[in-house]
Order: structure tokens, then C-alpha cells, then sequence
């Protein structure tokens, strides 16, 4: 795992984004850089398969709950582009956060979603999730995958995938249609709504949520 | 109770139905979330909803958790299978013959076989459907459906999103199809009175088994959300419109200039 991904992940999101605007800035198409290190179908499969794999570890441990939840946090940071999840979640308002209150936010968020589907994943005790393909999307890739639950018709799980903060990471899980990215965007905006809009309140709700 | 509620209705069903036309029309859609959302009747679906959630803590999570005892967590799937399992095998086998005609009526004879097939195998050899060898010993597994998914292929528009009391998240289109699955169920004509007031029991004790089971992750949305109102009507359209094979949010945050911190 280390030895595939370490290429990619010693370039830090802010030396890329530097980099490319220079090469914008030079006039070349800030589409070329990418090719070096641009994801395929087998790279993004090759990522679910893993996070897969530990996240059955995990479920399969039989340790307490709590232990597994942050254990599914670890996994989350590991393979998912928390901070784009985070950043689209909150929305709009993002923008206007400043840098430290955005992180501590970002650091409630990625715990709360640690706890929240750590404990859908009970359900998925006997279970097995088997990756059946990944096309192209958009700027991204999509990466599909079969759920087979006890009692229960097969689910359709599909994962999206992408490069663009310089890692291999996924973005979104969509599970017979449901949208992750969607309904946290809802959610978190609610619980925003709840507290005027003051981010240092939904963060600390967050620490308490899931 | 909701049959009998439900079956004099014809004058209720000529009322959806030319809401579902004026829908049709007027269309007062929103893109929210990427997702789009018609639901001009909101404050009245809130109050429903209010209702629902309330039912649900106090009656039908209690007795759900109840029947769970019986029938707890997850097993091996070679372990002989509880009375809870049962119940809702049996309920979902009498839901099969209204939805072969549902497959015929949407053109598609291949899934209608597959459920007529499995109709005919559970209700024999698995024992008036309490057991599923059908799915067990010959892989058919069920086609979901209903008048909804048909009226959705014949073209039908989705109309407004309605929450409907005890039964939940619908839209104008899949309430006229709930209307009309009742009517045109074979088992209702077939069977007396008694029979199709005790079929219809099996099927609600099916749902409640369901509910049962995933009960969790209803929990989750509706009594841990900040907005469970709007919370199970993004899920629940998300995941019926996936079903139907209709609309599909392929968000991309990373094209959204608002959101994507690798932007230049």
C-alpha cells in the first residue's frame, strides 16, 4: 500500500496547487502535469478494494463500538479527500471560515461521520462488498461495487473517485442512489441553521453528533 | 385498518390524480443538494411529518424493537432462520402476484416471470412462503415493483413529494400507484374477505419486520437529524429515483467553485 501510493502522496495539495499555477501562468495546459500522475480505472479500484479491506477488519474485530468508530475515522482520513467532503458539506460558508476555525471544524466533522455510518456498519457484520468495476465521471472516476447483506436484495454501492488533491482519494458514496455528499449537505446546513449560522457552534454540536 | 381506509376512496384517487395532472403543469421544482425537490405542499408534509415521527417513537419503534428480541442482530446465513424472518418472507411472497402484474404491465415479462416464479416455488416448497428456497436453492431473487414504477414507465410525471400519514415519504404519482395496487391485486379478487383482511395483515407485519430490522438506520435519520423532514425526503427521492432508473445526482464538488480548495 505504502510503496503505491507514496509517489503521489509526498506531493502536498499546496506545492500542486502552486505548481500548476505556474504552469498556468506560463501558458501551458494545466491538464498536462496531470498525465504523470493521472488516475485510472485500476488506481481507483485498487483504492476502494483497500478501504475495503480495512474497513472488514474493522467490522469483523468484534471490538466495542467506540473503538471501531474512531478505527472508521482512521480509515476515513486515510482514503477519503476529507477536506473537499467537509468543505462541500459546509458549503457555501467555507469560504468565509477562517483557516483555524475551518480545521477544528474539519476535525468534528470527520468524527462525527466516523461514529454516524460506523454505526450503520453493524449492520454489515456477515456481509461482503465486492467491486465489480470503475468508468470514468466527470473530472473523476467511478468505481462500482456490490453489497451482499444477509436477508437482504444485493445493494448497489458506488464509489467517486479522484487525483485532484493530489492523492487517489474518494469523495463520495453513493448506496442504491443515496448520496452521501447530498444528504450531509443537508444536514450539516440544518445544523448550521440551528446554531444562526456560527460555525464554532456546529462545530462543537459535531463533537457531539453521529 | 388502511385497506379498509383506502378502498372507498375512489373520490380521494380522482382528487390525486388531477393533482398529478396540475403537477404535471406546474412544475415549482428546486435543484437542492444537486437534487431536484417539488414540494409545493410543504407545511402540510411538515405537520404529517411531525405526526409520523411521533408515531414512531412512541408505537412503532417500541413494538419493532419488541419483535426484534425474537429475531436479534446478525447471523450466519446457514443458521435455520427466526419467526421474525418469517413473518416478513411470508408477507413479502403475498406481495409477488400484484407485482407480476406490474411487470406485465410495464412491458417487462422477464422480471414478471422471475416473480411468478418465485411466487409459485415459495408458496410450495417454502411453506406458504415463510421459507425462500426460491432464492436459496435456485438464485431467483425478487423484482421489486409497483403501480408506481408503472405509471413512472408509462410516462407519468413525478409530481409533488407527499408525506403521507403511517405510510411515509411518497410522491402524487406513487400515492395514485399505492391507490391502485390495492385495486388490482389478484390475491384481493381471489380471496373472500377474511382471506384478504388476513393477507393484508401478514403483509403489514412484513413491513413491521422490515422496519424491525433496519430499524437503526430509520432511527438515524428520524430522531438524530437535524432536519429529518428534509433529511428523509432527500434520502428517500434519491433512493426511489435510483429505483425507477429516473434522475441521478452525479455531483462533482471538485467543478464547484465555491467548494473545491484545489482551485486556482
Amino acid at each position: 500500500m505504502t510503496l503505491m501510493t507514496m509517489p503521489r502522496s509526498t506531493r502536498m495539495p499546496s506545492d500542486r496547487r502552486g505548481f500548476l499555477g505556474l504552469l498556468a501562468s506560463a501558458g501551458v495546459l494545466a491538464a498536462m502535469p496531470r498525465l504523470a500522475l493521472a488516475l485510472d480505472a485500476g488506481g481507483a479500484r485498487t483504492l476502494i478494494d483497500r478501504s475495503l479491506g480495512e474497513v472488514y477488519q474493522v467490522i469483523n474485530s468484534g471490538q466495542p463500538g467506540p473503538q471501531m468508530y474512531q478505527q472508521f475515522e482512521a480509515i476515513f482520513a486515510r482514503y477519503a479527500d476529507v477536506d473537499v467532503i467537509a468543505r462541500s458539506a459546509l458549503g457555501p460558508a467555507a469560504r468565509q471560515a477562517g483557516a483555524a476555525e475551518f480545521a477544528a471544524y474539519r476535525q468534528a466533522f470527520q468524527g462525527y461521520i466516523g461514529r454516524k455510518y460506523g454505526k450503520r456498519f453493524r449492520e454489515f457484520i456477515g456481509s461482503r462488498i465486492e467491486v465489480t468495476g470503475a468508468r470514468p465521471l466527470k473530472s473523476f472516476y467511478a468505481v462500482t461495487s456490490v453489497a451482499y447483506l444477509n436477508g437482504r436484495a444485493p445493494m448497489e454501492v458506488e464509489w467517486h473517485v479522484s487525483d485532484r488533491s493530489g492523492r487517489d482519494l474518494y469523495f463520495n458514496i453513493i448506496i442504491e442512489g443515496v448520496n452521501m455528499l447530498a444528504s450531509e449537505r443537508a444536514e450539516i446546513g440544518a445544523m448550521l441553521a440551528r446554531r444562526q449560522g456560527s460555525l464554532p457552534g456546529l462545530t462543537a454540536d459535531l463533537q457531539q453528533a453521529g | 385498518m388502511i385497506l379498509v381506509k383506502l378502498l372507498p376512496t375512489g373520490r380521494r384517487l380522482v382528487c390525486l390524480l388531477a393533482g398529478l395532472a396540475v403537477a404535471g403543469c406546474v412544475s415549482q421544482s428546486v435543484q437542492r443538494d444537486g437534487v431536484t425537490i417539488n414540494d409545493p405542499f410543504e407545511a402540510q408534509n411538515r405537520r404529517v411529518h411531525a405526526f409520523n415521527k411521533g408515531l414512531d417513537a412512541r408505537v412503532i419503534g417500541p413494538v419493532a424493537d419488541r419483535l426484534k428480541g425474537d429475531d436479534d442482530g446478525p447471523r450466519d446465513p446457514d443458521a435455520p432462520i427466526g419467526p421474525l424472518q418469517m413473518v416478513i418472507n411470508a408477507g413479502r411472497n403475498l406481495s409477488l402476484p400484484v407485482k407480476v402484474v406490474n411487470g406485465l404491465l410495464q412491458g417487462r415479462p422477464g422480471d414478471a416471470g422471475q416473480n411468478l416464479t418465485r411466487f409459485a416455488v415459495n408458496s410450495t416448497l417454502g411453506l406458504g412462503g415463510l421459507f425462500d428456497p426460491a432464492a436459496a436453492s435456485f438464485g431467483v431473487t425478487e423484482r421489486d415493483t409497483d403501480f408506481g414504477e408503472t405509471l413512472a414507465v408509462w410516462g407519468v410525471p413525478e409530481g409533488a413529494y407527499l408525506e403521507l400519514p403511517i405510510l411515509g415519504p411518497s410522491t402524487q404519482r406513487d400515492a395514485v400507484g399505492q391507490v391502485v395496487d390495492l385495486l388490482i391485486d389478484p390475491l384481493y379478487h381471489v380471496l373472500d374477505a377474511k382471506g384478504a383482511a388476513v393477507v393484508f395483515g401478514l403483509r403489514v407485519a412484513s413491513k413491521a419486520g422490515d422496519r424491525a430490522r433496519f430499524g437503526d438506520s430509520v432511527d438515524g435519520i428520524l430522531q438524530g437529524s437535524a432536519d429529518s423532514y428534509a433529511q428523509l425526503r432527500l434520502i428517500w427521492l434519491m433512493n426511489r429515483r435510483h429505483d425507477l432508473g429516473e434522475e441521478r445526482a452525479e455531483y462533482d464538488p471538485y467543478d464547484d467553485a465555491a467548494i473545491d480548495p484545489y482551485a486556482e
